[in-house]
């Protein structure tokens, strides 16, 4: 039924009837927006909303919403969307209903080797472990410096540590891969 | 009040800043009110820094780590040499308590703006100062005024003090090297730890014991000693809500001190700052029991990163009276002048992810809306597209309410905290709201414990307060319409970040895509 009402051509300005599945903190709402002259018509879950939206700036939203006014900042990391609606932070994801596609990546496998990443820039302090110890869920494994602060990584799970990647007084980036367990 | 020059002295025309981020940004800000011309130095990092591009001049110093940049005597003094700048201000960390530095300055003919190397020294070690300190009769708590030579000593002396126990490293800060030892069991090995901690922070393994104060509150007092022998004292500052040993909140003045227990340890404060020789600025630390019993902790010879929750309180400037004492002025006020107006509380804005056990989080600052309006100072060294490096202290800015008394003060952070919103990195913004909505700091009830406390609780009220969230699902819509250059739009495959974000830093995508892998 919504593809039969969706006229959707992206980069044109005749576009007419938006619509999209939002998923905020677990619960999927249906979401249309209808552009008319007067501003927007808007549906969620099927009851019609007042809604005026002005961009004052990138990622920042002045919403109202049958006359209440919220200030609405989109802040986008590499693995969320976030809405912050005063400061109140929410996860959101949304999605196209018609280009739903197979999820992929991000499931975290509780069996099988882990990687340990580096959670933020800095430089590798010292080694709490050897390779081949057998660590518990929680327990240090490297300690890494970043901004005079010295953070211990700790494993994710109960294991073997397979193999060190980590050296003493290596700078790493985020990301980086310092051990894996097993 | 005697004006510039009235003394026949000379104001400095140049001064150069030897520090980065908000401080730099602050005493470069005191310097043109007052016209002097300023000199940054800064880090190969730093370029783009905040304090570089407010200064007159500015000239780099080195690669990006402390130890071959902002902690370089010699590249410093050189900038000086060159650019003219007749005076250094230090800041606060980096080489600000450093004895040597404020030496090699008056070799070099160019006039520290601080203590001179002397105090620095008599203050510097925890277990020299106390040698001193208890001579001038300023009150201590119970324990060693030495470094421990054994364990047997150890035990001895916490024996006389009675348990629990505190070991501390004589040139400690940042409470490495510190020990809470609640029973002779533990001695030894906490004493050992202690001390090799010691030694790996600071090159120095001296470790002293004290009766450890359970749940103290920290108060410091501020004073203010021109070349002329005149000292005085500017009142407490309350710096109980610590994580790690590391302030976070501070505020003036302290919610349990009345007039006559500051004019007492304003008293002492000042005692102590004659005592050392003491010129400039410093602060004196107290611990105060839960009997409001004080005892003299250390002397922090520099400018506070807190220092502006005094400046609001006393309408005094700080930086500008550091300025003008250096220039060898007299104290433009006395004692009798000095009243405590009002109630300010400072939040340190750090970059650390509160969801994260407080990990430090450098990166780009993609979005920043920052608060203003009554009662609000924000003393920021950070900018909108301005990417935090990992190098430093992650102390990005501080935000400071002022009211006429204390819940004026709380309200008037709670909207500004509210206004204040930083995107692109992680910071510690809502604890803030989450410690002034707590009821026992609005009771001012505080401790150093206080923190550590309200962490462990869980947080009831966040669903109360929470807007519904279908705000949030119009919003992303209304985004992904109006902004759909970004990551929001619909063409977003659901959760997955390949295709996301051109404004995130290259290393958040490297850790995304290892993490895919």
């Amino acid at each position: 039924m919504l593809e039969l009402e969706a006229e959707r051509t992206r980069g044109s300005a005749a576009l007419t009837l938006m619509v999209y599945d939002v998923i905020v903190g677990g619960i999927a709402h249906r979401l249309e927006l209808e552009k008319s002259d007067s501003g927007w018509k808007c549906q969620l879950d099927g009851k019609e909303v007042h809604v005026d939206a002005v961009l004052p700036r990138r990622d920042v939203l002045s919403l109202l919403v049958d006359g209440h006014a919220f200030e609405v900042k989109r802040e986008q990391t590499a693995t969320d969307l976030h809405m912050w609606v005063g400061s109140t932070r929410f996860a959101v994801e949304i999605r196209d209903p018609r280009s739903l596609r197979s999820r992929k990546g991000g499931v975290v496998d509780e069996k099988g080797p882990r990687k340990i990443l580096a959670p933020m820039p800095g430089r590798v302090v010292r080694l709490l472990v050897a390779e081949q110890a057998e660590v518990e869920a929680g327990q240090g494994i490297v300690v890494v410096e970043a901004m005079k602060m010295q953070n211990e990584i700790k494993s994710p799970k109960k294991g073997i540590v397979k193999k060190i990647v980590a050296a003493a007084g290596v700078a790493i980036n985020a990301g980086d891969v310092l051990a894996i367990v097993e | 009040m005697s004006g510039l020059g009235v003394d026949g002295l000379r104001m400095f025309k140049k001064i150069l800043i030897a520090n980065r981020g908000e401080i730099a940004v602050r005493v470069i800000r005191a310097c043109r009110e007052i016209g002097i011309s300023t000199v940054a130095v800064y880090s190969e990092i730093d370029r783009a820094a905040l304090h570089v591009r407010k200064a007159d001049e500015a000239y780099p110093i080195g690669p990006a780590p402390a130890s071959e940049s902002y902690l370089r005597m010699d590249k410093i003094l050189d900038v000086a040499r060159r650019s003219g700048a007749e005076a250094i201000h230090p800041g606060y960390g980096f080489l600000s308590e450093n004895a040597k530095f404020a030496k090699a300055c008056v070799e070099a003919g160019i006039k520290f703006i601080g203590p001179t190397a002397h105090s620095m020294e008599m203050m510097g070690s925890k277990t020299r100062a106390r040698q001193h300190m208890e001579k001038a009769g300023i009150p201590f708590v119970p324990g060693t005024a030495r470094g421990l030579t054994s364990p047997e000593e150890a035990e001895k002396v916490a024996e006389q003090v009675g348990y629990p126990v505190m070991l501390k490293a004589a040139a400690g800060g940042g409470g490495k090297g510190m020990r809470l030892v609640h029973t002779p069991q533990e001695l030894r090995s906490a004493l050992e730890s202690a001390q090799s901690e010691a030694q790996r922070s600071f090159g120095d393994s001296e470790v002293y014991i004290e009766k450890a104060i359970i749940n103290p509150r920290h108060i410091e007092m501020q004073v203010l000693a021109d070349e002329h022998g005149n000292t005085v004292w500017l009142g407490e500052r309350e710096c109980s809500i610590q994580r790690r040993h590391q302030k976070v909140l501070e505020e003036a003045p302290s919610p349990i001190v009345d007039p006559d227990m500051r004019r007492r340890m304003g008293e002492v404060a000042v005692r102590v700052a004659q005592a050392a020789n003491y010129t400039n600025a410093g602060t004196i630390e107290f611990l105060v029991d839960q009997q409001k019993n004080f005892y003299f902790l250390e002397m922090n010879t520099r400018l506070q990163v807190e220092h502006p929750v005094t400046e609001l309180t006393t309408g005094l400037d700080l930086v500008h009276l550091q300025i003008r004492i250096a220039a060898g002025e007299k104290l433009p006020f006395s004692q009798s002048d000095v009243t405590i107006r009002g109630h300010a509380i400072e939040c340190r804005i750090y970059a650390e992810d509160p969801d994260n056990s407080y990990f430090p989080s450098p990166g780009k600052i993609t979005v920043l809306l920052q608060p203003s309006g009554p009662g609000i100072r924000r003393d920021s060294g950070m900018y909108e597209g301005w990417n935090v490096p990992m190098d430093y202290d992650p102390l990005l800015a501080k935000l400071i309410g002022y009211g006429t008394d204390r819940p004026q003060a709380i309200q008037r952070l709670q909207r500004a905290l509210y206004e204040y919103f930083v995107a692109g990195i992680k910071t510690n913004i809502s604890l803030f709201r989450r410690i002034l909505r707590d009821g026992d700091f609005q009771a001012g009830k505080l401790d150093t414990g206080f923190l550590d406390r309200l962490l462990t609780k869980s947080d009831p009220d966040i669903a109360a307060r929470a807007p519904e969230p279908r705000i949030a699902a119009i919003a992303a819509g209304m985004f992904a319409v109006l902004d759909p250059t970004s990551s929001a739009s619909s063409s977003r495959r659901n959760g997955n970040a390949a295709d996301m974000v051109p404004a995130c830093s290259s290393w958040k995508q490297k850790g995304r895509a290892e993490a895919l892998r």
